[in-house]
């Protein structure tokens, strides 16, 4: 399990990195995505350990979490990652929305002005 | 019964809530800014007293024992910064009455000003990486929000590149604390700082701090990862460009001065030397960009890239005395940059262009800004009775202490640089005679002139008080490094580990 998830981050980053360096600014924000992701499973993978259909929970008996329960905290990390980055994302294209109407292209070599002497 | 240092942040909250509902009402909405804005400086003011005389203040969110729950806490740093994020809130409130347009005023512009204070009140006061995350998107989101206020094709182009170059800063940021998790087991930086001296994996260590290096570089603007700032912060509104100049690249100095000096003491005695390359590079790039720009607000849009590097050389210098004049000029930095874009953006304001070519004539149509320029850019430069140069001064007895002769030689060759374009715009705005008609321009009044007046006050008083400056900064750099105190007062006599192994059993 591990080692498909290592994959499939590293697999989200290379994608997300290559889809960032495109001059397009709709590849720009899949390629936000595709890190966003990637950045999210790693934390998951993160965690004390991964087993399934384990819960975070303290035994009400002894007070003690068993000795294979999941890790709560890599979940409530990730939770919090995921609604950041839906809510910049979304921002993001709203904001390429509005430059594509400004600039009437979405090259980013035609965003220039702003650096032009 | 609330702790106080749940305060500030309640405070701009609550006061950016209501405003936003009564969005309609211009004079309420002002009203509120501005007391939530005097609260927080009346708070940071109390704050650094009450650090000079107690020590650090701590609390737990929702009372959760140490390294488990969320820590919020307070030293000398975190309080200078606190009363300045308060400070320069006020005066571009100030600002933003008589120079803001009522249809960006609608669109909750002193709402977006009360939560970007918010979230810099929050990333000065968590103990918890993650939650220093959480903190930087609050202040981004309300960044984002501002410098995109208005729509202009300007705006919308700056505003893509500083939003995307800050997403993949936070990125990294986000990697890196996951990373962190994983080789540590903590978020908390107490228990960080006591247990990344003892893990397992030095080496991963080294790679994670080079994730927390990347990321607070880009947000602090460092070479070579700070070409979002001088494409975007000409762009939006006079007053938001001074409070984004002054404040938001030092909350990424302030992230790297707070994660390096506790939390990877050890990885900053082996980075120092690649910081303070970084650091030198960023100075000269900085003040080479300034020289070929032909616009106020983008001459000290360069600068402000010059000067991090500065800061960036106190961290790099990597010891007491060194983050100890780091602080200190951080502080005057502040305080300084806002007033010079404030009074450059007031001349700006007035002739209705920023290009050099087009402006002219100002020192005698309006002497008192002119004083005010020559004053603040005096400072920025570190000519001696003023703040910059005792900061400066600092930084380069550290580096000659440290036999950094390199990085010494580099900041004092910058100084004349820098003096160099401050000279610039003086000769072009206030100096040369006036090419057009000046006379049907409107005159500044006091709401203009007041807020940079009171920032070159503060600068001049930093610089007449510079031994108990220097004295405090001392303080705040001791405690910003001392990881025994802070397990101390954060996790209790027996350390973090304690206390967790004392929970499981």
């Amino acid at each position: 399990m591990n080692l498909i998830l290592s994959l499939v981050i590293g697999t989200l980053f290379a994608g997300g990195i290559y889809l960032v360096l495109r001059r397009s600014v709709v590849k720009l924000i899949l390629g936000l995505v595709l890190l966003s992701h990637g950045a999210h499973l790693l934390i998951f993978l993160m965690g004390d350990r991964l087993v399934k259909a384990r819960t975070p929970f303290v035994s009400a008996e002894t007070g003690v979490a068993p000795a294979d329960s999941a890790d709560p905290l890599i979940q409530a990390l990730i939770l919090t990652a995921i609604v950041i980055s839906l809510g910049l994302l979304t921002f993001v294209m709203a904001l390429a929305y509005r430059t594509d109407q400004a600039v009437g292209s979405d090259d980013l070599n035609a965003m220039t002005t702003t650096d032009e002497l | 019964m609330i702790h106080h240092l749940f305060l500030p942040l309640i405070v701009p909250l609550f006061g950016a809530g209501v405003a936003t509902i009564i969005s309609r009402r211009q004079l309420w909405v002002r009203v509120i800014a501005l007391a939530a804005t005097l609260f927080n400086l009346g708070y940071g003011i109390w704050l650094l007293v009450t650090i000079a005389t107690a020590g650090r203040q701590v609390t737990q969110a929702a009372g959760w024992v140490a390294p488990f729950g969320i820590t919020l806490m307070a030293d000398g740093l975190s309080a200078i910064m606190l009363a300045l994020t308060a400070l320069l809130t006020l005066v571009t409130i100030m600002f933003s009455f008589v120079t803001i347009e009522a249809r960006q005023e609608r669109f909750y512009y002193y709402p977006l000003l009360l939560l970007l204070m918010f979230g810099c009140s929050g990333a000065f006061l968590t103990g918890d990486l993650f939650n220093l995350y959480v903190w930087f998107e609050i202040l981004l989101v309300a960044s984002f929000g501002l410098i995109t206020l208005g729509g202009s094709r300007a705006q919308l182009e700056g505003g893509l590149k500083y939003v995307v170059l800050n997403l993949f800063g936070s990125l990294c940021f986000l990697v890196g604390a996951g990373l962190v998790y994983g080789v540590a087991g903590t978020l908390n930086m107490a228990h960080l700082a006591e247990r990344l001296n003892t893990v397992q994996q030095p080496s991963l260590v080294t790679a994670v701090a080079g994730f927390f290096l990347v990321a607070f570089g880009s947000k602090a603007a460092l070479a070579p990862l700070f070409f979002w700032l001088p494409a975007s912060y000409h762009t939006p509104s006079i007053a938001v460009t001074a409070l984004f100049g002054g404040l938001l690249s030092k909350v990424g100095i302030y992230a790297l001065y707070r994660v390096f000096g506790t939390v990877f003491q050890r990885e900053l005695t082996w980075l120092a030397p690649l910081i303070l390359l970084v650091a030198g590079v960023t100075m000269v790039v900085g003040v080479i960009g300034a020289m070929a720009q032909v616009n106020v607000r983008r001459i000290l849009a360069f600068h402000i890239v010059s000067q991090v590097g500065y800061m960036a050389m106190g961290l790099g210098l990597a010891g007491t005395v060194g983050l100890a004049a780091g602080i200190l000029f951080m502080a005057h930095n502040i305080v300084v940059k806002t007033a010079l874009f404030l009074i450059g953006g007031a001349a700006e304001h007035l002739t209705g262009t920023g290009e050099l070519k087009q402006m002219g004539g100002m020192a005698r149509r309006e002497p008192a800004l002119a004083v005010l320029w020559l004053l603040a850019s005096f400072a920025l430069v570190g000519i001696p009775p003023l703040s910059g140069f005792f900061g400066k001064l600092g930084l380069i007895q550290a580096g000659v202490a440290r036999e950094q002769w390199l990085i010494v030689g580099v900041a004092a060759g910058v100084s004349l640089f820098t003096l160099f374009s401050m000279l610039k715009i003086w000769n072009e705005v206030f100096w040369k005679k006036a090419y057009s008609d000046m006379s049907h321009l409107p005159r500044a009044g006091v709401g203009l002139l007041a807020p940079a007046a009171v920032l070159v006050l503060v600068s001049i008083a930093m610089g007449l008080g510079a031994a108990p400056a220097l004295e405090y900064s001392t303080m705040a750099a001791e405690q910003a490094l001392d990881t025994v105190g802070l397990v101390r007062d954060v996790c209790g006599a027996d350390g973090c580990d304690a206390v967790e192994l004392a929970v499981a059993r």
